[in-house]
């Protein structure tokens, strides 16, 4: 009975997922049922509309930096934190964890009004800064528990053979940390591709994917060409998350690590 | 050959001298572009936003930068403002409950009934959650909507005769959408924390005589609280403040603080009106957590 439910509950949180791929190839502008003939005219559509790509290339070069800062400063604050017992320890992991309880629409708002007040301005930046504050706890996490699979002892060794901090780090810590730096670019990569509020306050005139999308559904004619960038969307992102969980099994798989 | 041994020793310790003599001041040191960024891009906003509250709007565009509490009197002032609290507490309040009801009897499948294919299940419940929220939300819309899945397959099977309304545009299809969006959040933390659980202990129960349903109420349940608790704060922070669901399934009569929130810094132009409600929310929503947080500590507490 256990199995039943539970399967069948697997089964509903896919269902409404697979809407979308089924009417992106269905020809009619009504998303309902009886299905009409089968038809890729939605994907024509989106390949000759120009501002996708843009808004594409936007949440692309966004997702990239700030997968790359934010992974960078997890690494940074990740090392001290896994390995000494520092002094308001529990205060700085609060801190840093800040963001992740903290209502994603008042992360924006509240930067929003900074970067106006300061007339800073607005837009990609103003973005790839909000959406590094929700990413780094993330990479901290997940760094923290890839410095703690691995006994500091290396390290020392390494030292106490003579090698440089600087030589330790590249030759010993950082391939060890590989696997945790690989799961944590995946992962901030996509919650920043992802993620729709801040840049819906912050994009400014560069839209991402997310913002572009949601002026469409605005359009009852735009809605099966949504469907059919939701549908590339999600293969996508299907992909590139059995590619990390892959990544993270193979190598845990090969050092015997839980 | 002594001398460049001694060179290289002396710059070897030059190099090693502040990492390792003063590693906690290395390691401070290394935490400070992190804590950094948290300052200037949270801790600051926040407080400038606390501060805004207490401004006024005079109406396009003009600001009246003195003190006053007239934000948070209209808050007060006005029912209406009042029910949209009570409605997105109750709204998350829902979906954490459903959420976590639905997930814990499948993360105890997975952890205590599931041996060989374990890391199948837990990559099918992790996928849905890197596909965009937006779309997922999308979907729902698309699935309740007037002339949507239900209702047209419904039809089309002869099974109805007239669309069903209720579907969408309400509270009831906020807390479906949210308690869907949001189970993959409750399911992991309650598995994490049933995993965990020593399995002797539950022998040690069955073998003093408790039945099944006995040691699971005074054995796994309380056992597995950190990951209920866990799970509830993950899913009602965000779910409170979510702006999404909302706007796409709720209609008029599910809106929520969020949206009242960019109402104001968008069409209305209010935005220290804005800032108000915000920190109203946050300050709740934090209240709330915490109160939680301890009487469902102090409750597991009791019965073990």
């Amino acid at each position: 009975m256990r199995m039943a439910f539970s399967s069948g509950y697997l089964l509903y949180l896919y269902l409404p997922i697979m809407i979308l791929p089924l009417f992106s190839f269905n020809d009619s502008y009504y998303i309902s049922f009886p299905l009409q003939s089968f038809t890729m005219r939605w994907y024509d559509e989106l390949a000759a509309d120009p501002s996708i790509l843009a808004a594409l290339v936007n949440s692309l070069e966004i997702g990239l930096i700030t997968a790359l800062l934010s992974t960078a400063l997890g690494v940074l604050s990740a090392r001290p934190l896994a390995r000494y017992r520092l002094r308001g320890q529990a205060s700085i992991l609060g801190i840093i964890m800040l963001p992740m309880v903290i209502p994603e629409l008042i992360l924006a708002v509240s930067l929003l009004v900074v970067l106006n007040q300061a007339s800073l301005g607005i837009g990609k930046w103003a973005v790839i800064l909000g959406h590094m504050l929700i990413c780094y706890p993330f990479a901290v996490a997940i760094l923290m528990a890839r410095f703690e699979g691995f006994a500091i002892e290396l390290e020392e060794a390494s030292l106490d053979l003579g090698a440089t901090p600087w030589q330790t780090f590249w030759r010993i810590v950082f391939p060890l940390v590989m696997p945790g730096i690989v799961a944590s670019f995946l992962l901030t990569f996509t919650i920043s591709f992802d993620e729709f509020l801040i840049a819906f306050f912050l994009s400014s005139d560069e839209p991402t994917l997310p913002v572009y999308i949601w002026g469409q559904l605005r359009f009852p004619k735009k809605l099966p060409s949504a469907l059919a960038l939701g549908t590339l969307i999600i293969v996508v992102s299907f992909l590139v998350a059995g590619f990390a969980e892959w990544l993270r099994r193979r190598h845990e798989a090969s050092e015997g690590l839980p | 050959m002594t001398s460049a041994a001694g060179n290289s020793s002396t710059r070897r310790s030059r190099k090693r001298w502040f990492s390792q003599s003063h590693p906690e001041s290395f390691a401070y040191l290394q935490l400070s572009p992190g804590l950094l960024l948290v300052a200037a891009a949270l801790l600051a906003p926040l407080c400038i936003l606390v501060i805004a509250s207490f401004w006024t709007s005079q109406g396009g565009g003009e600001l009246d930068t003195g003190f006053s509490l007239a934000n948070y009197a209209k808050l007060l002032e006005r029912p209406g403002y009042a029910t949209i609290f009570l409605r997105s507490i109750a709204i998350a309040g829902s979906v954490t409950l459903i959420a976590i009801v639905l997930a814990y009897p499948l993360a105890y499948f997975v952890a205590f009934d599931v041996h060989k294919r374990k890391l199948i299940w837990l990559l099918l419940i992790t996928l849905p959650f890197w596909t965009s929220y937006l779309l997922r939300v999308f979907a729902w819309k698309v699935v309740l909507g007037w002339n949507g899945a239900i209702n047209s397959g419904l039809l089309s099977l002869g099974i109805i005769d007239e669309p069903f309304q209720f579907l969408l545009y309400n509270p009831v299809s906020v807390v479906i959408t949210m308690s869907h969006a949001w189970a993959t959040f409750a399911i992991l933390p309650i598995y994490l924390s049933l995993e965990k659980i020593d399995r002797n202990l539950l022998d040690a129960a069955a073998d003093l005589g408790d039945g099944p349903l006995r040691r699971f109420l005074r054995v796994t349940l309380p056992l597995s609280m950190p990951g209920v608790i866990a799970a509830s704060v993950i899913i009602f922070i965000p779910t409170v403040g979510d702006y999404i669901t909302p706007a796409l399934v709720g209609g008029p009569d599910g809106l929520m603080v969020s949206n009242l929130i960019q109402a104001q810094f968008g069409k209305a132009n209010n935005w220290p009106f804005g800032a108000a409600v915000s920190v109203v929310a946050i300050t709740s929503v934090t209240l709330l957590s915490v109160v939680f947080v301890s009487t469902v500590r102090r409750l597991t507490a009791k019965v073990r």
